[in-house]
């Protein structure tokens, strides 16, 4: 497939002749941004930002001219949507079936913080009238009475 | 041992046993897309490989529009030299290509991700292609169309709109049938949506 | 030869597995030992097979012999030796045939060394044990069988997948991941073990204790090579993609990592029982719904096998492991539970209950985020796709909050502390956190998250240390001894602590680097001609030159880059891309250059074929390096804590008690002289 190149040669290790510039580095962070947050469909696991495919640089392109031209990061999402459908974005539309996955996940932490409280509460009040053992110190000096 | 207990905690289970059941029935990779029933995205792609011996009714042009063929059944087909299953397909569309000459559909080949060199190469290899080859710089077209892979072809209606994306190559049989469909809708009058 | 041997082993371990799985519930159920020692000594004669069987493929791999069909797919003259005999477990036949072998050998290790064990919990345990085997097994006789002989016979093959030969790690990642996942099954076939026996004391979990902390270890020092390799092959600079098969590994890990911790509760209080037998169910049954989605071709994903008949296959068996395990867990559930009892909710008690929280809706959040395009298509029909964004917009602030959890934890004594106790404890780690967190914003950082991680990071680095030298300093001042001795004999005679806090600073240690790598990472992607270069963050890479090397099993084009410091240079880096014959797509080696300050990464994302210029992207990745580090150091506390001390002496089976007694004898086995037992005191409620 690839030619064997014909590199002969060293080449001068003087001061680089040009470096890439700081002014189109904005845009860079706006194109990064927004190619994060869209799927390369080549490389069904990565981004666009992320996938050294050719697709997903020639999408990343149309990303970076689509912002240079001034359309925000909304619209420019939309436009991916449009072509290949809500599977393009990284992150499910928080609308629709999507609420579920980002629901759930909150409602455990709230339920289990609930239970937790609750459980520990009725634990504590069925421990016996004993008095608490006195443990001065938890590591104290007859060197860790606890054994864990 | 207490069954009832069992027996519901079983019944949890179900639901999320039948959802991977469900699951094995589906294939990830095959994503639909959106734009069957839409406009077709327009475009204005530079011709690289002309057909041999072109009939004198077709004008020769070096930018090949979508707009300039409304009216017309449209197949873009999207391939690349370094596609393997596109040599399955290629003699399918050439043949019928050449066999649907006279009549109201036109076919492209748009080259994806690939120099123009490799694609003569290729097209010569394979025996020639009998209709124009494309070329789309950055794949402007190609995301245009949600394309994810190659080979896929559209089919896009008199009326304009894309009516059908394949995945895959094409084999005769649906060419043949999916075009025939087309021809016979009418032109739709007034705006596409 | 090696394809009828191998066969021949499979299937005979078939039959064995079916009649150790028979003789061992006969055996158990009627008390009858010799039937009991059958079932043991079919044990071991099973792990003999499988090794046969995998050294059988090894050696056809190794010799070519491309007749058999597992061969002929993965084999490959071109491919050097190394690669050649890790393909073993490069595609899903091969990879099953491993697992079949690392789980005959977990399950013969642990038989034997219960294997004098009175009772009925070891044989019901060898039972579930044969019961996974056999459907190993079963797979591997059946649609996945490796030794399918071929005629004719190929000349040669494709060789293994490209992303599997590019890198040594694919030889650490993969088997240690093995023996995480299948380790796994050590506790689960023990807890069902000891719900079919009726033993409903904790004596299973004493018995699998060392391997539970085993596969864990394991596990954890898998996730981290895998993360590594990630790193190392895919170019991208990342370490962690969300992508479902990374996902499948996590999620064990994480109630495994819940179990570890609440079970100390159980030993302690006698509560929780239920809850535990969920948990390790829950992890084994995570492990296997990790392998059936890697292998059904259910979910797109960078590792899928091939799909085809063998998720059906899988499917049945997460069927029957779930409703079996429901119906033992929920059935016996009452005779399990006991009356639990807290002595305040200032304890380290609490402080696990708040990390099992967290950490299984940590795996909650994964679980369904992964599974989630199935339940979007099931209902709606709709194609979604859940990515990265998701995953680290949701489990930040678990994590965050797990971090915390790290250092309150040992801050915190068993059973109760009042709160001058506790902040006697806290007060240095909080000071230093809040420290932490104003130096962070002084120097810049401006992401809130980071600068809570931080501070997080330090008041726990500062809670686990404490507790080290805190120990160290009262045997020193008890004993007489210098700081080395001291702190030696400290470790050694608590292993279970103190190999634990280990592994918390091995995770803390993670925790910072991978919030320092993707806060503070820069990047930029140029094209540069020859004696250009890419600056940033003070280093230059110049493109030197661009060459290309024809090998048997693939074309390497390399760029030689140098690099620069305020104009010296101080290094060279050379990218590669690796165009194997069977695929279309270059796999890249990214150079990367370590220092314990962070990487600098460059990817060769493209080239010029007349050599004139190349496409560089170039990454500054501050600590990433730690992540490494730390997750040595986490393997290194897992050892820790199992190194094994004085034998914990056999005791006969307690009958059925719903005790809501805590235990009375001294729970460690590994406590050395020096170090008092638990007060006896503890026993008089």
């Amino acid at each position: 497939m690839a030619t064997v190149l014909v590199i002969a040669g060293a080449a001068q290790s003087q001061a680089p002749a040009a470096t890439r510039l700081a002014d189109t580095s904005h845009l860079d962070d706006s194109v990064r941004a927004v190619a994060q947050t869209l799927r390369c469909p080549v490389c069904q696991s990565e981004s666009i930002q992320e996938s050294p495919s050719d697709l997903a640089r020639d999408m990343r392109n149309v990303v970076r001219q689509q912002l240079a031209a001034g359309k925000s990061s909304d619209e420019v999402k939309a436009y991916f949507v449009s072509k290949y459908g809500d599977w393009i974005l990284l992150k499910p539309r928080a609308r629709g079936v999507g609420v579920a996955v980002y629901l759930l996940p909150m409602l455990w932490v709230v339920i289990g913080l609930v239970i937790v409280m609750l459980a520990v509460r009725r634990w504590t009040r069925a421990a016996s009238v004993a008095a608490p053992h006195a443990t001065d110190d938890p590591v104290s000096a007859s060197a860790s009475a606890e054994n864990d | 041992m207490n069954w009832r207990r069992s027996l519901v905690a079983v019944c949890l289970a179900v639901p999320l046993l039948i959802l991977f059941r469900f699951g094995l029935t589906r294939d990830p990779r095959a994503i639909p897309s959106p734009l069957p029933g839409r406009a077709a995205p327009d475009f204005s792609l530079a011709v690289f490989s002309i057909p041999p011996g072109e009939p004198p009714a077709t004008p020769r042009l070096d930018t090949v529009r979508l707009r300039d063929l409304k009216g017309k059944v449209v197949v873009l087909n999207f391939w690349a030299s370094w596609c393997l299953a596109c040599r399955d397909e290629h003699r399918v569309l050439s043949e019928v290509a050449t066999r649907m000459q006279g009549e109201d559909v036109r076919f492209f080949g748009v080259l994806y991700s690939d120099t123009p060199d490799n694609g003569r190469r290729w097209i010569s290899m394979m025996g020639g292609q009998s209709y124009p080859g494309l070329l789309d710089p950055d794949s402007r077209t190609a995301i245009d169309y949600g394309l994810y892979g190659v080979p896929e072809t559209f089919f896009i209606g008199r009326d304009g709109r894309v009516a059908y994306k394949q995945v895959g190559p094409v084999t005769e049989i649906f060419l043949v049938g999916k075009i025939r469909d087309l021809l016979m809708q009418p032109v739709a009058l007034g705006n596409v949506p | 030869m090696m394809g009828p041997l191998g066969s021949s082993a499979l299937l005979v371990a078939l039959a064995l597995t079916v009649f150790g799985l028979c003789v061992s519930v006969l055996g158990a159920r009627q008390h009858r030992p010799q039937l009991i020692r059958a079932g043991y000594a079919a044990t071991y004669t099973n792990f003999g097979l499988l090794l046969i069987a995998n050294l059988a493929m090894v050696v056809a791999l190794v010799t070519h012999d491309f007749s058999i069909s597992y061969v002929a797919q993965v084999g490959s003259r071109s491919v050097p030796l190394f690669y050649t005999i890790i393909s073993l477990w490069g595609a899903l036949e091969g990879s099953i045939l491993f697992w079949g072998l690392v789980l005959t050998g977990y399950a013969a290790a642990v038989v034997w060394a219960n294997r004098h064990r009175p009772g009925t919990l070891v044989p019901y345990a060898a039972a579930t044990l044969f019961g996974i085997a056999a459907f190993f097994l079963i797979l591997l006789v059946g649609p996945a069988n490796p030794f399918h002989t071929l005629s004719p016979i190929p000349p040669d093959g494709p060789g293994p997948n490209p992303l599997l030969q590019n890198h040594p790690l694919m030889a650490v990642h993969p088997p240690f991941l093995y023996l995480g996942y299948v380790g796994m099954s050590v506790p689960f076939a023990f807890a069902i073990g000891a719900l079919l026996s009726g033993e409903h004391d904790d004596e299973w979990i004493r018995t699998t204790r060392r391997w539970t902390l085993a596969a864990w270890g394991f596990l954890s020092f898998a996730i981290v090579a895998g993360m590594w390799w990630s790193y190392e092959v895919l170019g991208w600079g990342g370490y962690w993609a969300w992508d479902p098969v990374e996902n499948a590994s996590f999620m064990p890990w994480l109630t495994a990592t819940a179990f570890i911790h609440s079970v100390m509760v159980e030993e302690r209080r006698g509560m929780l029982r239920v809850w535990n037998v969920s948990l390790v169910v829950a992890t084994f049954l995570l492990t296997v719904l990790g392998t059936f989605l890697t292998r059904s071709g259910i979910l797109s994903s960078v590792h899928a096998f091939t799909e085809g008949v063998v998720g059906y296959y899988f499917l049945a068996f997460i069927a029957v492991v779930l409703v079996l395990s429901l119906v033992l867990v929920a059935g016996r559930s009452a005779e399990l539970r006991s009356r639990g009892r807290l002595d305040s909710a200032l304890s380290r008690e609490s402080v696990f209950l708040l990390n099992n929280l967290v950490l299984t809706a940590f795996m909650f959040t994964v679980l369904l985020g992964t599974i989630f395009p199935l339940v979007a298509e099931a209902v709606r029909g709709a194609r979604v796709s859940v990515g990265a964004p998701f995953f680290n917009q949701m489990t930040l602030p678990l994590a965050t909050l797990l971090l915390l959890l790290v250092g309150i934890g040992p801050s915190l004594p068993w059973r109760s502390a009042t709160p001058e106790q506790a902040w006697r404890q806290l007060r240095l780690p909080t000071i230093v956190g809040i420290a932490t967190a104003i130096v962070s914003v002084a120097l810049g950082v401006r992401e809130p998250m980071a600068v809570i991680a931080f501070s997080f990071a330090a008041f726990s680095l500062l809670a686990n240390l404490q507790q080290f030298a805190r120990a160290t300093a009262s045997r020193m001042r008890l004993h007489q001894e210098a700081a080395p001795v001291a702190f030696a004999r400290v470790v050694g005679g608590n292993r279970r602590r103190y190999g634990g806090y280990t592994a918390h600073i091995g995770l803390i240690t993670v925790a910072v680097a991978i919030a320092a790598s993707s806060t503070f990472r820069y990047e930029r992607e140029a094209t540069v001609r020859r004696g250009e270069g890419v600056s940033l963050r003070g280093f230059t890479v110049v493109l030197d030159r661009l060459w290309g090397r024809d090998e048997p099993r693939r074309f390497v084009i390399g760029a030689d880059l140098s690099v620069q410091e305020s104009g010296r240079t101080v290094g060279h880096m050379t990218p590669r891309l690796n165009f194997y014959r069977q695929s279309e797509q270059p796999v890249a080696t990214p150079a990367v250059r370590s220092r314990p300050a962070g990487d600098l990464y460059v990817n060769l994302m493209a080239f010029e074929r007349d050599g004139s210029q190349a496409t560089l992207r170039v990454l500054v990745e501050p600590l990433v390096g730690w992540i490494w580090v730390g997750g040595a150091v986490v393997a290194l506390g897992a050892l820790i804590a199992i190194w094994p001390g004085a034998r914990a002496p056999l005791r006969a089976p307690r009958p059925v008690v719903p005790a809501a007694e805590p235990l009375r004898e001294p729970l460690d086995e590994d406590a050395d002289e020096g170090i008092p037992a638990e007060p006896a005191a503890e026993g008089a409620r």
